[in-house]
């Protein structure tokens, strides 16, 4: 065989653009105290995301749309937001995977104070999160070398490493949008991360503050955050390790 | 100030909580009415059995098939929430359990509708 034939590959179609209608919902604190949507279309590949209808609205249309974004890789977990009634971060999210006949629906995440238009006060969020203590906490002689854990060890505990704090699976709560005093899934996602580290001696003051009333018992088991997580963590089944770890003990607890 | 924007568009599994909340809520207000209409035979046999029969009517007769579906789905997704909290592969297969519930559900409550209604679309419309 001398010469391969040459197999013809169909040139590919370039891709299509077309418009889509976003609706925005919108607040400006300067401006007036009230909520509006605001309809805007743009002309937008399949492949585009959210984020590149937000761009060229912002960029093209309308230089007052506000949202918060950095890296646009959804490792940064700066744009989460609610699209078409999801919580979603607009970076991950394809306008060919959404419903266009009718106008995307964007909104701020549920339950967080707006501040402007996309954007929500990320404070009390934060504050959940920081009251877990999300850091290593150790009360053995400091070893010099490093801490060595095995790959099971390492397994228990490596689908909550995944965390962004993109706030969408506590903002997408049902207990929370009623109680911001509920430490949400984010808190306790961030919790499971170092109660089932073996390197972490602190697990039984991390169940003690989940503990609360405010703590894990009181998640309903809704599984909203699971579906919202952009990063597929599945937050409910932590939230349910982290309460049967304060019932039974950590042994017996995954 | 709280945003209220569209609905959250949550799955089935928002949807089972609702549910079990409002048929929750449901019971118990029945359960008020139980107590009371039980209690009355010590205060007056006359009017307990003015109430009991009124619970003969067409309407009382739907409200208690509602009854009926309300504790039985309440009961069966309270099964399924037990798993999803103490069995370690409960979350992963909630979705699964619950149209294993709604069947059952279904199963039940199809002819059992028809059983209960039986006497009151016979007396309505005149039997067969």
């Amino acid at each position: 065989m001398a010469t391969a034939t040459a197999t013809a590959i169909p040139e590919a179609a370039a891709p299509q653009s077309f418009d889509v209608t976003l609706r925005i919902r919108r607040f400006d604190p300067d401006d007036s105290d009230t909520h509006f949507w605001q309809e805007f279309t743009v002309s937008v590949y399949p492949t585009d995301r959210i984020l590149d209808c937000l761009h060229k609205i912002k960029w093209e249309q309308d230089g007052t749309l506000t949202f918060r974004r950095s890296c646009g890789h959804g490792i940064c977990g700066s744009d989460a937001m609610r699209i078409n009634g999801k919580n979603r971060l607009a970076c991950k999210t394809l306008v060919k995977d959404l419903k266009t006949k009718k106008a995307i629906t964007v909104e701020p995440i549920k339950g967080l104070e707006v501040e402007k238009d996309l954007i929500v006060d990320m404070e009390p969020f934060m504050a959940a999160y920081r009251k877990i203590k999300p850091f290593l906490i150790t009360d053995d002689i400091e070893p010099t070398r490093e801490r060595v854990q095995t790959a099971e060890e390492r397994a228990a505990f490596d689908d909550t490493t995944k965390c962004i704090l993109c706030a969408a699976c506590t903002t997408s709560c049902p207990v929370f949008w009623t109680d911001e005093q509920y430490f949400g899934p984010a808190a306790i996602v961030n919790a499971h991360r170092f109660i089932f580290d073996s390197r972490d001696s602190a697990a039984g003051q991390r169940l003690q503050i989940l503990n609360q009333d405010e703590g894990a018992w009181r998640c309903r088991t809704t599984f909203n955050c699971t579906d919202a997580c952009p990063r597929g963590i599945e937050v409910t089944t932590a939230i349910q390790q982290v309460k049967r770890a304060m019932m039974y003990g950590l042994e017996d607890a995954e | 100030m709280a945003s209220t924007g569209t609905l959250y568009r949550g799955g089935v599994s928002m949807w089972s909580w609702v549910a079990h909340r409002i048929t929750g809520v449901a019971v118990l207000f029945f359960l008020y009415v139980h107590v009371l209409d039980t209690a009355l035979i010590r205060v007056s046999p006359d009017a307990y059995d003015t109430i009991i029969a009124s619970y003969k009517t067409p309407l009382v007769n739907l409200m208690e098939v509602g009854l009926v579906g309300a504790v039985l789905f309440h009961a069966l997704n309270g099964l399924r929430v037990m798993a999803v909290d103490f069995w370690e592969r409960g979350p992963r297969l909630q979705k699964q359990m619950l149209w294993v519930i709604v069947g059952i559900w279904l199963l039940v409550m199809v002819p059992g509708t028809f059983y209960m209604m039986k006497h009151t679309i016979e007396s309505l419309f005149g039997a067969a």
